[in-house]
């Protein structure tokens, strides 16, 4: 009787080995759209992206009756959209690793105290997150772009903050239960201090939520970031950062759609992807999933 | 081998000393509420263990025995009473005091799956207690650790593993050895093979056994099967909603429990041949709540030999009943020989 077998643990199996799979699409899109030209824009794009070419103002795209001097055409002062997104590229990628690198380092930190030492502490730090969380993130970039004028400073303090209550909550909730378990226990017998604790028996152990988290944030801070630049507080003109872009094209969105369309395209790529491969690493570093 | 000959240095030292060592949990004690709840979790608990011995502290589960366990390892403090470990204070130790107390006192807890860090490599969990005193050259220090190692029965040449490319006794094994590492004069075991396949348990005892005879190691053993204990322990102590109600020599003990709750607690375990007729009766009722503990004998609401109205309003006091045997029982009140 050989069809006494299941048929449904080969199906289980592949769909676990599917999902150990790196995902190549998102991926490939990721390396294409953001970090390629992030880091080499100036070697892959057409044109330099501030210089305008005032008798090719507001050319369509190529393939939409354009010339492919300009393949995705270009904007009102005749500048070429495809190098202006290229070198836009950098800045969502460098806002985005900066700002969250600066959250997820000061809410794991917070969070590690929190749910290590309880009590008053924790009340304290729990009632600041509570706070961030609802404060407007957009009224804070208003209120410091008012004050600093736009500025990188105020977007990677703004991103920070932003992030950082989320880092604390999530870290906080998992240390809680950590610090219970019978290994923390035994380093104490075994002499540990409070700092070697935390940062080699608990940090250690909650380190992979922190990396799916914060890739998992990327997308939202490339948006946040973008919607600064949108309404004029983000990063100062003429930086060109996809926001800007957007910005840029919204008075010719009936006639030259372009402008706008392109660097919405990218956003929407690159955010796509990002949280594809969130999902999988998330998958891929669940505790019990996880082979190490 | 006679363990009394080759005496490790200033090991017959070693005494440990529980003097009316209580610890109460209140909780719901917040700003506005009044009405405190209090677990008498333990209660004025006597004992005194030294060198090369193991005392075996029984009961049913929400007895106490692990609150004693962790105020013992200092990772709780006692709401009354002291611990003393060769007549220091351990609650008082601070700095060097603190460090030495913790190369003297090591533990092996119940699951082995949770007692070790996954996130480590097995050489640095084992050296943990060793590291905490002194930096080591790395030589020296794997050099420690494979001894250890290979005394518990692990392959020296996978201490560069991690804890889950291990089976359940092996780690229980490396958490063993972790705790030798530092040459303890006391090892708290915490229920240490209750969490292990029935046929290695057999090993692992064997190993604790072996480790006495050649160290002089003493063991304060957390158990509630009556195998273990019977097998492991010089002395044990049965404790009853957080008071020891009896301590004696476990030979004696095992052949003619003298309180109640002892009969109905090694009645519950299976004999050990099976010819050998049924124990005590089991005990009815379920064990009052330490929120609210009855007056008088703690056991009195369950006791199948109460005596009288004495049970329900009078506290036992301990009672000799023979040689390093005490009892807090009216029925043996009144014959201290």
């Amino acid at each position: 009787m050989a069809s006494i077998a299941p048929p449904l643990a080969p199906r289980k199996a592949r769909r676990a080995a599917r999902r150990r799979r790196p995902p190549i699409i998102p991926l490939a899109l990721l390396l294409v759209v953001l970090i390629v030209p992030a880091l080499a824009a100036d070697l892959i794009a057409p044109h330099d992206p501030y210089q305008s070419h005032l008798r090719n103002r507001l050319q369509p795209p190529a393939f939409w009756g354009g010339s492919w001097e300009f393949p995705l055409g270009t904007d009102r002062l005749g500048r070429c959209m495809l190098s202006r997104i290229l070198h836009g590229a950098w800045y969502a990628l460098s806002i985005s690793m900066v700002g969250i690198a600066i959250g997820a380092a000061l809410g794991s930190a917070m969070g590690l105290i929190a749910g290590y030492a309880r009590g008053l502490t924790d009340v304290v730090l729990m009632r600041l997150a509570d706070i961030s969380f609802a404060l407007p993130a957009v009224l804070l970039v208003l209120a410091l772009g008012v004050a600093w004028g736009p500025s990188l400073q105020a977007v990677l303090i703004v991103v920070a903050f932003v992030l950082w209550a989320q880092f604390a909550r999530q870290v906080r909730g998992e240390v809680l239960s950590l610090r219970e378990r019978d290994f923390v226990a035994r380093a104490r017998v075994a002499g540990a201090g409070h700092l070697r604790i935390l940062l080699r028996h608990i940090l250690p152990n909650v380190f992979n939520t922190i990396v799916v988290m914060a890739t998992l944030q990327i997308g939202v801070i490339i948006i946040l970031e973008a919607t600064l630049s949108f309404l004029g507080i983000g990063i100062p003109r003429p930086a060109p950062t996809w926001g800007l872009l957007i910005a840029d094209g919204r008075q010719f969105i009936t006639s030259a759609w372009w402008i706008s369309f392109f660097p919405g395209l990218a956003i929407l790529l690159v955010v796509l992807s990002i949280n594809l491969l969130g999902d999988w690493l998330r998958d891929r570093l669940d505790p019990r999933l996880r082979q190490i | 081998m006679d363990p009394g000959l080759t005496p490790p240095r200033d090991q017959a030292a070693l005494q440990l000393r529980a003097e009316r060592l209580t610890r109460h949990f209140t909780f719901g004690g917040g700003l506005m509420a009044r009405g405190a709840g209090t677990v008498r979790a333990l209660s004025e608990v006597d004992f005194e263990l030294t060198a090369g011995q193991t005392l075996a502290i029984v009961g049913e589960s929400g007895c106490g025995k692990s609150t004693l366990a962790r105020l013992v390892l200092n990772l709780d403090r006692p709401t009354a009473g002291r611990v003393l470990l060769n007549g220091e204070d351990i609650h008082a130790a601070r700095g060097r005091a603190l460090r030495r107390f913790r190369r003297q006192v090591q533990a092996v807890f119940q699951d082995p799956w949770a007692s070790l860090n996954p996130r480590m490599r097995v050489r640095d969990l084992v050296a943990e207690p060793l590291d905490m005193q002194h930096r080591l050259p790395r030589s020296e220090r794997e050099e420690r650790v494979a001894q250890v190692l290979q005394r518990v029965g692990i392959d020296p040449a996978r201490m560069h593993a991690y804890p889950h490319e291990f089976s359940g006794g092996q780690r229980q094994r490396i958490a063993i050895a972790s705790a030798l590492i530092s040459d303890p004069k006391l090892i708290v075991l915490d229920e240490p093979v209750s969490a292990l396949d029935v046929s290695i348990r057999s090993q692992v005892m064997n190993l604790f056994r072996d480790l006495q005879e050649e160290r002089g190691i003493a063991f304060l053993l957390i158990a509630h099967d009556l195998a273990t204990t019977a097998f492991l322990a010089h002395r044990i102590a049965v404790m009853y909603l957080g008071r020891i109600v009896e301590l004696g020599p476990t030979e004696q003990m095992v052949a003619a429990p003298a309180h109640p709750y002892t009969r109905s607690l090694f009645g519950a375990a299976l004999p050990a041949h099976p010819d050998a007729g049924p124990g005590a009766p089991p005990l009815s009722g379920e064990i009052p709540s330490p929120l609210a503990q009855p007056p008088g004998c703690a056991f009195h609401t369950r006791c199948p030999a109460r005596i009288g109205p004495v049970c329900d309003t009078q506290r036992p006091v301990p009672t000799k009943v023979g040689a390093g045997w005490s009892v807090e029982c009216h029925l043996h009140a009144g014959t201290e020989p």
